[in-house]
């Protein structure tokens, strides 16, 4: 790969696209799941008896096992809604980006 | 067959997380425990699986030609494959044993571990997946040096992948030993030498191709058996949860606590570095590294994570409902307590009493055999990163300046895996009776702390120079590994100080952003040269590992 090829992607208007609308993406979904995660651990360490309450009248299980099933459901919902962005329209756009290079 | 007794012979599956957990998780483990019987299933499941895998070694080693073979598996592996892979990889003995241990012992807590296991999955995908596939080739050494001096980078790469391969393949094998010893009545010196010798055979014959199979085997035999067994547990509860929850309540000595958190986490630092440690080791270890470069391009590597994450999520809630299950049918069955009136083999063999509980002695043996297989699955993962990590990095890179022809470079990686199989059986050997707790947390605080801020640095931060991430690299290192034996796992407890210097197991809160900060510090202070010819590579770099042009392709078979 050239140092002319590189120069001229990083000057393509749909370089800076995909670019800016990935890790826009990507940063939001980390985001959510560290703040969601670590505030978990934080109601864990600090206050846990809330998710020790019985979901309700009669139930053993309590609000911890929903709330922490969520967030493992949570972290594969985002991971999937990131694949079906990335490997479509993201996509869509890289193979632009290295086509107009050929041309 | 004498029954002989040795000490907390169940330690097994516990030695690979007991670092991570609390001193009673440990404790749980102990007691004088006597070696089951025999058990045939087990054995002719076992050799089924060893011919199968053997059979698939033979296949794979007509198909590893070249470097790339050897290592990537020629970059054949569908997304799908490697995600069941990784999710094998995550999936240890450990997770099978330790956690259903866990959440048998003290219940809800365990449920917090599986999560703080996982939540690293989303991440790995979301900063670096695509930029790892794009820039690397065979070992995550290529991405740290693709801009960086070789010499330097790639010898403190190597370094970090070998310390983390070593300690986490002393456990393994320990921890194989005496599960092995426990479930199948072999002697613990012929069981650690089994394991290295189809460790050895997997991986010089055949490569990476035999490794990925046989730990997309194990994965699929652990996924099913971990249903079956929750399905039939559950059975027993009209398949109701609640049910289950309301009895394994009455039944245990936490009563309601059990399902809530206890006081596992208490601690917000230790509970905040220990969820680092999980999140930012994973994407520092060299074995799971390795799996991005086996897929054909970016779009394949996102691809494999989704399908991990989902499979590793689904069996740790798989998990939680088999340690719950647990506490109602083998808790107070006499069948499998001790005289002592405690769990025969201690709480991490809660999940195989559940599998003779729930499906007889065919059951059993079937699961007796999964473990094994976990096992040599894992540790043939293990063992291929740190054959990479000498031929790759070390011989053909730094030793050879590039300049090895690939014949020898793969000659050189298998004598590396025969001497890595020798010497782990060495030191399995030797470290039988030794406290080796701490040894998946330290490999874990150096993944995370000296290989994973490099690599990001390296891969997203234009500033990175040779010196800052050596210096820095060496500074994360050197702090995770003084501040693990401050602490109270070695301090105290192997070492017999009375107080530990350091007071967390877990050092992550503290060195991985002393490892960000020194490679920081040392990269902006760093006027050579050199650091800007460093830093005008970094565009090329850039678009690569946003575009891909110029990766790696897979190659044609």
């Amino acid at each position: 790969m050239g140092q002319e090829s590189v120069e001229r992607i990083l000057a393509n208007p749909r370089f800076q696209e995909l670019v800016a609308k990935r890790s826009r993406f990507a940063w939001t979904l980390s985001a959510i799941i560290l703040a969601v995660f670590y505030g978990y651990i934080l109601v864990v360490a600090f206050n846990p008896q809330v998710l020790a309450v019985p979901l309700g009248e009669g139930w053993t299980l309590t609000v911890g096992i929903p709330v922490g099933a969520g967030i493992i459901v949570l972290s594969f919902l985002l991971t999937w809604a990131y694949v079906t962005r990335a490997n479509g329209e993201f996509e869509r756009l890289n193979r632009e980006v290295l086509e107009e290079l050929n041309r | 067959m004498t029954a002989r007794t040795f000490a907390s012979a169940a330690a097994a599956g516990a030695l690979f997380l007991a670092s991570a957990m609390p001193a009673w998780a440990a404790g749980a483990i102990g007691g004088e425990v006597e070696k089951q019987a025999v058990n045939p299933t087990a054995i002719v499941m076992f050799l089924i699986f060893v011919a199968v895998t053997l059979g698939i070694t033979y296949w794979a080693a007509r198909r590893t030609k070249s470097a790339k073979d050897f290592y990537t598996a020629g970059g054949g592996i569908t997304g799908f494959q490697n995600g069941l892979a990784i999710a094998g990889d995550y999936m240890s003995a450990a997770t099978l044993l330790g956690l259903t241990g866990m959440v048998f012992t003290v219940g809800y807590d365990g449920f917090v571990y599986s999560i703080s296991f996982l939540v690293g999955w989303p991440i790995i995908l979301f900063l670096m997946a695509e930029r790892l596939r794009n820039l690397g080739k065979f070992t995550f050494a290529d991405i740290t040096a693709y801009r960086l001096g070789r010499t330097e980078i790639r010898t403190l790469s190597a370094c970090g992948s070998l310390s983390v391969v070593a300690l986490y393949l002393i456990a393994q094998m320990v921890g194989a030993g005496k599960l092995i010893q426990l479930l199948f009545g072999l002697e613990y010196e012929w069981a650690v030498a089994l394991v290295g010798v189809l460790m050895i055979a997997y991986v010089t014959f055949g490569g990476m191709i035999a490794t990925t199979w046989v730990q997309i085997i194990k994965a699929v035999m652990l996924l099913s058996a971990g249903s079956f067994m929750a399905l039939m547990a559950l059975s027993q509860f009209g398949f109701n949860l609640n049910t289950m929850a309301q009895q394994a309540v009455e039944m245990h000595k936490l009563g309601q606590a059990l399902m809530g958190p206890g006081s596992f986490l208490a601690d917000p630092v230790s509970a905040v570095s220990l969820g680092m440690a999980l999140m930012f080791g994973t994407a520092g270890l060299p074995h799971i590294l390795m799996r991005f470069f086996t897929v054909s391009d970016a779009k394949e590597a996102r691809k494999s994570v989704v399908y991990a994450t989902g499979f590793i999520g689904y069996f740790f809630m798989v998990v939680g409902v088999l340690g719950l299950a647990a506490i109602v049918i083998v808790s107070k069955n006499p069948e499998f307590l001790g005289a002592d009136g405690k769990l025969l083999g201690g709480s991490n063999m809660a999940v195989m009493h559940l599998a003779k509980a729930v499906g007889g002695d065919l059951f059993l043996g079937f699961i007796s055999a999964v473990a094994f297989a976990t096992i040599l699955a894992v540790v043939a993962g293990l063992a291929l990163a740190g054959a990479s990590a000498v031929s790759h990095d070390l011989y053909a890179s730094v030793f050879k300046k590039g300049q090895a022809d690939e014949r020898t470079e793969m000659r050189v990686s298998k004598i590396a895996t025969l001497a890595m199989g020798v010497l782990a059986v060495g030191l399995g050997i030797a470290f039988e009776n030794q406290n080796i707790a701490f040894m998946v947390g330290l490999a874990f605080a150096i993944a995370g702390s000296a290989n994973f801020p490099v690599l990001i640095l390296s891969m997203m931060w234009k500033g990175t120079t040779t010196r800052g991430a050596l210096i820095g690299g060496f500074i994360g290192l050197a702090t995770a590994l003084t501040l693990v034996v401050l602490g109270p796992t070695i301090w105290v407890k192997i070492l017999g100080f009375q107080t530990a210097v350091f007071p967390y197991e877990h050092p992550a809160i503290f060195s991985i952003p002393t490892a960000f900060f020194a490679i920081w510090f040392f990269s902006v202070t760093d006027r050579s040269k050199r650091a800007e010819e460093e830093k005008g590579r970094f565009p090329a770099q850039y678009v690569r590992s946003q575009t891909g042009l110029g990766a790696e392709s897979a190659s044609s078979h």
